[in-house]
């Protein structure tokens, strides 16, 4: 048996705080997670500012937590990961300074992670890999079909123009008076409610693989807002279900497309809108159904939110490929495959 | 005692390494680059150049603000981390404060007030004097409109000595000013030096809680004023919980 390696990985992309240490990339010893949802649900959603004074606040005490709830010491460590983009600025860069100065501190390599890639690699707690993969990476600022032709090797074969999935969630969520982050509580509601009002399914029969949810936001919104005008008061468990039914459908079509077009060992459904149930449901019985050679590789609910055991993970990948950073690493905002 | 100080606060940039109160080697940038990118690369280098090891540090001294916001976090984090992670000593030093002692008067009672720039009229500024040797805060330090600061200071037969960076619109100021009396300190105070900083620590205790220290920004956030305005007396403690 070789040694063990063991990954201390950082993640401050958005509005959590989270360290964590994962051995081999498949085993997660410790994953800390600090979320800060309950100031920015104050007001109405992520204020940037705001999130990099919370992310100063937790980091060493994250950092401490990870380690001895791993039972590790820094001696024991074989390099430190972070998250470098994409995400917002100031908040990665609380992460990537504290991850340089760990690396500096104990003669550590520091490697490198795109969040993107750590959202995939959740999805190696689940499975081994296998390739050529295909990714239907659904989170707040993304919404994109990755093909990956072998390992650490990414290609955006179609991504939204313009609003993310998880961003319309958000701000349907709000005309329904959720407060952020709405997703959860829509699909909840969406299990009790049904497809009544048949919202666009916006380039569902477009050649390209794009994506875009803005059409449908707007749609659904007019809706709410034309039948408060005439003091109709609608189902809101219905509003929901509809909603998702869209979503999910132009998501799936979509993927299936795809997956004919380019026939893959698996495909791995991740980002934080892959927590959503009647996403998960609709794609396990696509796949079963039209697709029973691919395997489904679904990330773990728990870790399919932002989290630093994902980066772990994908960390790993990266030190086998050889990637590294040097102490001038700096945050990538607009970071894209 | 080793010590590794470092200053990011405003536009420059500087590092020291300190050896029982000497200076060993230092480095000031004055550039107005990413900190982000030059702060671990010139630690690294004047580490090597001078053949310290990490874990020969003993204490970790930080200019923590107030400054520019992303420039004084580059640091605290740094700072905080290499502490945490070394399990050595950490100081804070105020980013004002630093500049103020590059004002070495020792004529008794002479207050010294530094400023940096906060935008819109309005500066970050505090007053000092030495006393005995050190250096006290006589004025605290606020973010407030520059020439109010300069209205209040005193006018009776006592000069103010100021320090700080005058871009155009707080020149014009200044001008407006009669009734108080103070003279600029030369250009060159306004430049922080690192190996000042770890000097000014040899006052200060160490920080008890590090995972709590945090910049003094001098400031909360827009959202976080109109948020208070609106829900006085609802703020809690703490608004982030572990998952
Ligand atoms: N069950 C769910 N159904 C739908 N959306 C959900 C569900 N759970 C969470 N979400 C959505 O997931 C999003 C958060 O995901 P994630 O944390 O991956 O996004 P992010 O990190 O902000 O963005 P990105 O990863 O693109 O940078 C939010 O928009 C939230 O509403
Ligand atoms: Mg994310």
């Amino acid at each position: 048996m070789g040694e063990r390696n063991l990954i201390l990985a950082f993640e401050s992309s958005c509005d959590e705080t989270s360290i964590a240490v994962v051995e081999d990339g498949r085993t997660i010893l410790s994953n800390i997670i600090a979320t800060q949802i309950d100031s920015h649900k104050r007001f109405g959603g992520v204020v940037p500012e705001v999130a990099s004074r919370h992310h100063i606040e937790q980091v060493t005490r994250c950092l401490k937590e990870a380690l001895s709830k791993a039972n590790v010491t820094y001696a024991d460590l074989t390099a430190v990961a972070v998250t470098y983009g994409p995400g917002l600025v100031g908040a990665l860069l609380i992460g990537v300074t504290a991850a340089k100065a760990v690396a500096f501190a104990h003669h550590l390599p520091l490697i490198p992670v795109n969040h993107m890639a750590g959202h995939i690699y959740a999805g190696r707690f689940v499975s081994d890999f296998e390739f050529p993969q295909m990714a239907l990476l659904v989170s707040g600022g993304h919404t994109e079909l990755v093909y990956i032709e072998s390992e650490n090797d990414f290609k955006i074969l179609g991504e939204t123009r313009d609003d993310a999935a998880g961003e319309a969630y958000d701000k349907i969520g709000r005309v329904l008076g959720v407060t952020y982050p709405a997703g959860k509580t829509i699909d909840q509601w969406a299990h009790q409610g049904e497809d009544t009002f048949d919202f666009p399914r916006a380039m569902e029969k477009d050649a390209s693989y794009d994506f875009s949810f803005s059409g449908l936001k707007s749609s659904f919104i007019n809706t709410v807002h034309n039948a408060e005008q005439r003091k109709v008061t609608l189902n809101k468990e219905d509003l929901a279900a509809s909603f998702q039914q869209s979503v999910v459908d132009v998501l799936a079509e979509k993927t299936d497309r795809a997956l004919d077009r380019f026939p893959v060992k698996q495909l791995v459904l991740a980002g934080g809108v892959a927590a959503n149930l009647g996403l998960r449901e609709r794609i396990e019985r696509d796949m079963h159904q039209k697709h029973p050679a691919t395997k489904l590789i679904m990330a773990p609910i728990k870790l399919c939110g932002d989290n630093a055991a994902m980066i772990g993970a994908a960390g790993y990948v990266a030190y086998q490929h050889q990637k590294r950073a040097q102490m001038d690493l700096n945050a990538e905002p607009g970071l894209s495959f | 005692m080793k010590i590794l100080a470092m200053d990011t606060s405003n536009h420059p940039l500087s590092v020291a390494l300190v050896e029982d109160w000497q200076l060993v080697a230092e480095t000031t940038l004055n550039l107005a680059k990413n900190h982000s990118v030059y702060l671990m690369p010139t630690i690294e280098s004047l580490m090597k150049s001078v053949d310290w090891q990490p874990e020969q540090l003993d204490r970790v001294v930080v200019a923590h603000g107030p400054g520019s916001y992303t420039g004084v976090r580059i640091a605290v984090t740094t700072a905080k981390t290499l502490a945490t992670t070394l399990d050595i000593e950490l100081v804070g030093i105020s980013s004002l404060k630093l500049i103020a002692a590059n004002v070495t008067t020792f004529a008794p009672e002479q207050l010294i007030v530094s400023f940096f720039d906060a935008r819109r009229g309005n500066v970050f500024a505090g007053g000092y004097q030495w006393v005995s040797g050190k250096l006290v805060t006589s004025i605290p330090e606020k973010h407030v409109a520059f020439n109010s600061m300069l209205n209040a200071l005193p006018s009776e037969n006592r000069s103010t000595i100021l320090v700080g960076e005058l871009n155009d619109g707080l020149e014009e100021q200044l001008k407006n000013v009669t009734a108080t009396q103070f003279k600029m300190a030369p250009e060159n105070t306004t430049i922080p030096s690192a190996y000042q900083l770890a000097l000014l620590s040899k006052q200060e205790t160490p920080v008890k809680d590090i995972d709590g220290f945090v910049p003094n920004y001098l400031r909360m956030t827009e959202a976080e004023v109109e948020w208070q305005k609106l829900h006085p007396g609802e703020s809690k403690q703490s608004y982030v919980r572990e998952v």
